[in-house]
């Protein structure tokens, strides 16, 4: 899968039609010719992820939560009411389940058998989520994966990982970072990687980012 | 099935490769294979667990060797000439040569928001109790089915522990062959990485899947 990744950068040089482009725009005159698709409408599902659903909603909902403790507590308790509160809501989000990070638990989201995502608080997944390395590897050398992102968890912290092999779609809820009292939610977000929601990254510290 | 899509424990891959500031897609016939296989769920023609069967049904060389959005647009080349929504003769003339067949509805650009917005649940209405409670030992059962499954393979045959009871939700193993929705109870279901992996194995990872409750027997 991810042999192909090396192709893509090469797909804006139109001089050269890969074969899949072609199939993919056959098909599209074929189904708009037919009355079975709106190329407005596609043009508007594809806006919709590329430019306005993606990490920056579910770094809302985590800052949030590191802000408001009564927030907190509703999120924990249903997630997708709480989401919604936010404006969240919708396909691939139907079912959404709050996980909290602690000193002694870090929680890590896969899904083994095909792409689960919680789209409307993270959009649509990295080509690494999607990959055989990140599914073979997730569930069975977890630590390895994390060391294949820079990241290294204290021996004694217990590693959870959750299979999305249903329709439930997991957000990690990370660690508030030390050394941000006080600040707003919109400073909070600024710490909240997409990553981190995932579990296989950690918050920015406030280091980290431009005062 | 035991295709190429249940990947879990499988070695040989190696490493994973995040791409710095990777973009949401990476050219544009992936843009439009997405928009087209969303909006030609509208017509309900099938559901998502007949897509997720036609995008794993495929010789695992073959599955192994396309990017996401090609398995993507494959299944649903797959899935509209399977229903005679199109035909082999238009996808190579590229354009439409036989008159539509009727649909129940399309997605218009003036439906978009709220179709995405209200999503799909599958939660249903309970009609009978629930057979496991949580901290419940339980077996994943040793199943092989050809058709279409969300009981991956290194699960099965091992025992864990109810950790949370969900609710009724429909029932993919049905649902994906036309079946109906067939639903049924789901559980979060939490296994020691020594079960699934041995006792050399990470002794600090547990690992949960969500499993309907015909995966399930008392252990």
């Amino acid at each position: 899968m991810s042999g192909h990744d090396h192709n893509h950068h090469h797909d804006h040089d139109h001089s050269e039609l890969s074969e899949t482009q072609l199939r993919v725009r056959a098909l599209e005159t074929v189904l708009t010719e037919k009355g079975y698709v709106d190329p407005a409408a596609l043009d508007l599902l594809i806006e919709t992820y590329e430019k306005k659903v993606g990490p920056r909603n579910g770094a809302r909902v985590v800052a949030k939560a590191w802000a408001d403790p009564a927030y907190r507590a509703r999120l924990f308790k249903d997630a997708t009411p709480a989401i919604t509160e936010l404006g969240y809501a919708g396909r691939q989000g139907e079912h959404i389940v709050a996980l909290e990070d602690t000193p002694s638990l870090h929680h890590m989201v896969v899904c083994t058998l095909c792409s689960c995502y919680p789209w409307p608080v993270l959009g649509l997944p990295p080509v690494w989520y999607k990959s055989a390395p990140y599914r073979s590897r997730a569930v069975s050398d977890p630590r390895g994966v994390l060391a294949d992102f820079g990241v290294s968890l204290p021996a004694e912290t217990k590693i959870r990982v959750w299979d999305s092999t249903a329709e439930i779609r997991y957000l990690v809820i990370p660690m508030r970072p030390p050394g941000t009292e006080g600040w707003s939610e919109d400073k909070l977000s600024e710490l909240v990687t997409r990553d981190s929601m995932i579990g296989t990254g950690l918050p920015k510290r406030p280091q980290d980012i431009a005062p | 099935m035991n295709g190429a899509q249940d990947l879990g424990g499988m070695h040989g891959f190696g490493k994973v490769h995040p791409e710095p500031n990777e973009p949401v897609v990476h050219a544009e016939w992936e843009r439009r294979a997405f928009a087209l296989t969303l909006a030609m769920a509208m017509p309900g023609e099938w559901n998502i667990d007949m897509s997720r069967y036609a995008r794993e049904n495929r010789p695992p060389a073959e599955y192994l060797a396309m990017s996401y959005y090609q398995v993507w647009f494959a299944a649903l080349e797959t899935m509209l000439k399977e229903r005679a929504l199109v035909t082999d003769d238009e996808i190579v003339a590229g354009h439409a040569l036989h008159p539509p067949k009727p649909v129940a509805r399309t997605l218009s650009p003036s439906d978009v928001a709220q179709v995405l917005y209200r999503g799909a649940p599958t939660e249903r209405e309970i009609k009978s109790a629930a057979k496991f409670k949580a901290s419940d030992r339980v077996r994943a059962k040793t199943i092989n089915p050809v058709t279409h499954t969300r009981l991956p393979r290194y699960v099965r045959g091992h025992v864990g522990a109810i950790e949370r009871v969900i609710g009724c939700h429909v029932f993919p193993d049905s649902n994906a062959l036309g079946a109906g929705e067939n639903p049924q109870w789901l559980y979060t279901v939490r296994f020691d990485g020594r079960e699934l992996w041995g006792g050399d194995a990470d002794p600090s990872v547990v690992v949960s899947v969500d499993a309907w409750e015909p995966y399930l027997e008392p252990a």
